[in-house]
């Protein structure tokens, strides 16, 4: 498998090729610096995303609650997480940083609150 | 009437307010007020629930909300004041005129006065997209109001105008909560805003990105019923035969942001007329001398940790005015030179110490090198093998004795 | 449902006549199918009260025009609405223009308007600073006036309901029912309703509604006018309504002043058979541009806050008619009322009761008639030691929900309770300007949905922007 990965390290943008099988790195071609070679191959393996989204809350002023996934979350499984907070009923008053789900879907990660809600 | 008296008073309570707000009190003002129109603080950032904040200022990738709960903290801790649910009417010189639903009307007397009032959206009769007028037309700020403040979907089958921050990030948005997002369009050529969100908020979910394309009809007498795109010509002028229908229920606008000054405009302050926010110095100083101004009230940022730096340098020198401390020197104009849209601080005072100019180039170009120069003088120099429009450049130089100042990207 | 008028159309003229007789002791009716008054080009145009210095001379269209314009001074007070003459220019910029200004002053007399005035190139140039410099002189109209046209037809509407009229939207005739020679009411899409005398002023629709009486002798297409709304901050600004000089084919496009102090340019003129293509379009917009930098170089058009069209009711044939018929008793037909509709709705109302009471309705004075009706307060135009008292006694009033146009929740709240309710985010905004200033509904158009959900009773889905297809939002995220 070939991959082209646009890295984010920096706004530099570069196009990082990736080729290999299976989580195995064959090659890897048009990095610039360490640290978007790091990032083309994490990407390549096993890619994560921070994910955010909003939960309910009642006994509030807002309806809402920001939340996200403290660290990242396997980018494969975004939407299965997102299934998991939608079933959120929240209770004001919630912390920044409160656990609202522990280990969602067994990616060892919590969803946390992102905002201090009264 | 309902009076107060204060040292500075800060209009807004968004990062930009609450960055000044807090400098300010450290600097040693004693009494510092925020006057907010919204019944929370945290501006616009309360509906950014996404990551992306504070990479630079705290090393770490924050949401909205945790960005700015950190400055409410610290707010809180200095002893910062707030006036809630108050909307600012006027503004001059040492008086702050605003109302609120529990006092009336409100005179606010200031020693200092911060304008941190943000910006608002370009919309759809700034760049005449021809068409119906049905629902289903928003702004993608407002769409992000509406979802992530007030739980309101705004439809299921999108298409968004502009590769701008805000769009990309509501195209994400809106697929992880269920809706299609058709495309988004954007008439440059190139990306209006960050790679990382080009990234991660369309590629992820594939999501295409039509560069060189716009929207040139709005269908539909009640509700949005799709858009009519075509590619466009180097002159931006739609071709004919590349039209095409997208069937869609939603049109997000994400064409730009505009700094919001009618009260700078009404106080008689200097508007820069690329910027449209007030003309400033490296103390954010205004042409009224006790009016100060910072964040996207000056000129669009792209990342809120320099929003946050620039006002905690406004917060402080309102403070030091507001003490009698800042001295009224004569400042030189900064010129905006080869590839260089424009330069804040537009003025500098030629002084001690080092004054960060911040500067967006007019086209993305690479291989370029940057400089700032005082006449024959290089000042300041530096290598960059991009630079892109949609993201600000920083040159940190020393502005003792200096006599002129142009900032220039060329290619080497 | 039983009346004793049935006025079909709730645009200025409609609205109008409905105000008109309920200084008699009658019941009426007017109904109309759309969600709000405000009909279609009642709404859109160019918002201009005329004097009738251009009618053709002798026709009835000249006359009530002309009757009506002296009477908006007392009128708009009443109606306690914003009303300004600021009066007409009309330059000549070639030379061919000029020779034609003595013709239109002629006209003018003949219209009875005495009031027109010749001006050199050096008095306009001193009342228009940005007007062409290579004017060669003009005319001076000083009693064309500039009024809000929606707000004008909510207020006749309302003063009407305080007198006992009664509005029935979201109301389509679909047929009208006759016995013998005579109508005696009409099918519409909310039940029956029996009524001695029926009324047309469906405007664009009139053709539509008097082919259910059997008249087909002429017909309406719909004249599209697209126009351009300014910033009150654009640095090109003009302080009389600057119009062209008309050529045989356009009146012309024209820049003038709102009553809300922004520009207003437009409006081109494209006939068109689809009556609901209210949609703008490149071509038109750009045929703005090329003939009002003809008459004011400087124009900043990048300066606009909205961009809309408006259509009018053409007949064809053309002309005003106010018709009855022999063999349709107890009916008035209006149609041809196209760009004097506005200022002679006021006049037309006055007519149509005369013909009424030819036809043989009864018309006792209504001696409790109220002449005055009091809209929503204007915040923003209050001092403020009178803001202060009102926020004091309704806290409402602290709250600002479009902070473009100053529009307080108070106001917003007061819109959806009035006589005329305003039910959806347009009436809202058409009422009190809340979302048609810069930023176009960006940061209160959230705020007025929620403030409609809860003032109405119902989830944010339900509320629309117009008609009741045209939803805002499409139900919770969570």
């Amino acid at each position: 498998m070939k991959k082209d990965i646009i890295c984010t390290v920096c706004p530099m943008g570069c196009v990082i090729t990736v080729e290999g099988e299976n989580g195995k790195i064959d090659s890897i071609e048009g990095y610039t610096c360490p640290r978007g070679k790091n990032y083309a191959e994490n990407e390549f393996v096993s890619p994560v995303r921070i994910l955010t989204s909003t939960a309910k809350i009642s006994g509030a002023k807002t309806p809402l609650v920001a939340v996200r996934s403290k660290t990242p979350v396997p980018k494969d499984k975004l939407f299965d997480c997102m299934a998991e907070i939608r079933k959120l009923e929240l209770t004001a008053p919630v912390k920044r940083g409160d656990v609202l789900i522990a280990d969602v879907c067994g990616t060892g990660v919590d969803i946390v609150s992102s905002a201090d809600v009264k | 009437m309902y009076e107060i008296k204060c040292n500075v008073c800060v209009v807004g309570g968004g990062p930009a307010g609450l960055a000044a707000a807090v400098a300010a009190k450290k600097e040693g003002a004693e009494k510092v007020l925020i006057v907010e129109r919204d019944e929370s603080l945290g501006g616009i950032l309360q509906q950014c629930i996404h990551p992306g904040f504070g990479l630079k200022l705290f090393n770490e990738e924050l949401t909205g909300p945790e960005y700015f709960g950190r400055f409410i903290d610290e707010a809180e801790k200095a002893g910062v004041e707030t006036l809630l649910g108050s909307m600012v009417l006027e503004v001059s010189e040492n008086l702050v005129t605003c109302i609120n639903s529990e006092y009336g009307v409100c005179e606010i007397s200031a020693d200092a006065v911060v304008l941190a009032m943000g910006c608002r959206e370009r919309t759809r009769a700034n760049i005449v997209i021809p068409g119906t007028r049905p629902a289903g037309v928003y702004t993608a700020g407002t769409a992000q109001r509406l979802m992530n403040r007030q739980n309101e979907m705004v439809g299921k089958k999108v298409v968004i105008l502009g590769s701008g921050d805000i769009g990309m990030i509501m195209a994400r948005r809106l697929t992880l909560e269920g809706a299609k997002v058709e495309a988004v369009v954007e008439i440059m050529d190139f990306l209006a805003g960050l790679t990382r969100n080009r990234v991660q908020c369309l590629d992820d979910f594939g999501i295409p990105l039509l560069l060189s394309h716009t929207v040139v009809d709005i269908k539909g007498n009640d509700r949005v019923e799709g858009v009519v795109i075509a590619e466009v010509d180097e002159k931006k002028k739609p071709i004919e035969s590349t039209k095409k229908f997208i069937e869609c229920d939603t049109l997000l606008l994400s064409v730009g942001l505009i700094p919001e000054n009618e009260l700078t405009n009404n106080a008689g302050i200097k508007i820069s007329p690329v910027t449209k926010g007030p003309e400033v110095n490296q103390f954010m100083q205004t042409s009224i001398p006790s009016v100060f101004a910072c964040g996207n009230v000056v000129h669009v940022n792209d990342l809120v940790d320099n929003v946050s730096a620039e006002s905690a340098t406004a917060g402080k020198n309102a403070a030091l005015f507001a003490a009698g401390k800042l001295e009224k020197k004569d400042a030189i104009k900064v010129e905006a030179g080869e590839n260089v849209r424009y330069v804040c601080p537009q003025n500098v005072v030629p002084c001690d110490g080092k004054v960060d100019l911040y500067f967006r180039v007019m086209k993305p170009n690479k291989n370029v090198k940057i400089t700032v120069c005082d006449g024959e003088n290089v000042l300041f120099s530096r290598k960059a093998i991009k630079v892109n429009p949609g993201e600000m450049e920083k040159a940190t130089v020393a502005v003792d004795g200096i006599s002129a100042l142009t900032v220039a990207v060329k290619e080497v | 449902m039983k009346t004793d008028v049935l006025v079909i159309g709730a645009g200025a003229v409609g609205t109008a006549i409905t105000r008109e007789l309920t200084k008699y002791r009658l019941n009426v009716i007017c109904v109309d199918k759309r969600e709000d008054v405000g009909g279609d080009c009642s709404k859109s145009n160019s918002a201009i009260i005329h004097t009738g210095y251009d009618a053709k001379p002798g026709t009835l269209e000249s006359q009530l025009v002309v009757a009506a314009n002296p009477r908006y001074d007392q009128l708009t007070e009443d109606l306690d609405i914003p009303f300004e003459r600021v009066g007409a220019i009309l330059p000549a910029i070639t030379d061919e223009q000029f020779e034609q200004l003595p013709a239109i002053k002629e006209k003018a007399v003949k219209n009875r308007v005495y009031d027109v005035e010749y001006l050199s190139k050096e008095q306009i140039l001193e009342m228009e600073p940005n007007l062409n410099p290579e004017v060669k002189g003009g005319l001076y109209i000083p009693r064309e006036s500039i009024i809000d046209p929606f707000i004008f037809v909510v207020a006749m509407a309302e003063n009407a309901v305080a007198n006992g009229a009664k509005f029935m939207l979201n109301t389509e005739v679909t047929g009208i029912r006759m016995e013998g020679d005579k109508v005696v009411g009409a099918e519409t899409t909310n039940g029956y309703i029996e009524a001695d005398y029926i009324i047309n002023a469906a405007g664009l629709f009139c053709d539509d509604i008097a082919a259910m009486v059997g008249k087909n002798d002429y017909y309406v297409n719909p004249r599209k006018g697209q126009f351009y709304i300014l910033d009150k901050n654009t640095g090109c600004k003009v302080n009389h309504i600057v119009l062209p000089i008309p050529t045989k084919v356009t009146k012309g496009k024209l820049m003038c002043p709102t009553i809300h102090g922004n520009m207003l340019v437009g409006p081109t003129a494209e006939d068109l058979t689809d009556k609901y293509d209210k949609s703008t379009n490149v071509e038109g917009l750009d045929s703005i541009r090329a003939d009002v930098q003809k008459l004011i170089p400087g124009v900043i058009l990048s300066d606009t806050i909205t961009q809309y069209s408006g259509l009018r009711p053409n007949r064809n044939p053309e002309g005003l008619n106010i018709d009855t018929y022999d063999d349709v008793k107890h009916y008035v037909n209006l149609s041809g009322v196209r760009s004097t509709g506005l200022t002679n709705s006021v006049s037309i109302g006055t007519y149509v009761a005369s013909l009424l009471k030819e036809m043989g309705l009864e018309m006792v004075w209504n001696e409790n008639f109220i002449s005055k009706r009091k809209g929503v307060v204007r915040f923003k135009e209050l001092s403020k030691e009178e803001q202060h008292e009102l926020i004091k006694k309704n806290p409402l009033y602290g709250n600002i929900v479009c902070r473009c146009e100053t529009i307080t929740e108070g106001q917003i709240v007061d819109a959806i309770h009035s006589p005329i309710p305003a039910t959806t985010v347009d009436a809202v905004k058409r009422r009190l300007r809340a979302g048609m200033g810069r930023c176009q509904g960006g940061f209160c158009g959230p705020k007025v949905i929620e403030i409609l959900a809860r003032e109405l009773g119902v989830s944010a889905d339900e509320i629309r922007k117009g008609n009741s297809k045209s939803y805002m939002v499409c139900g919770k995220v969570k």
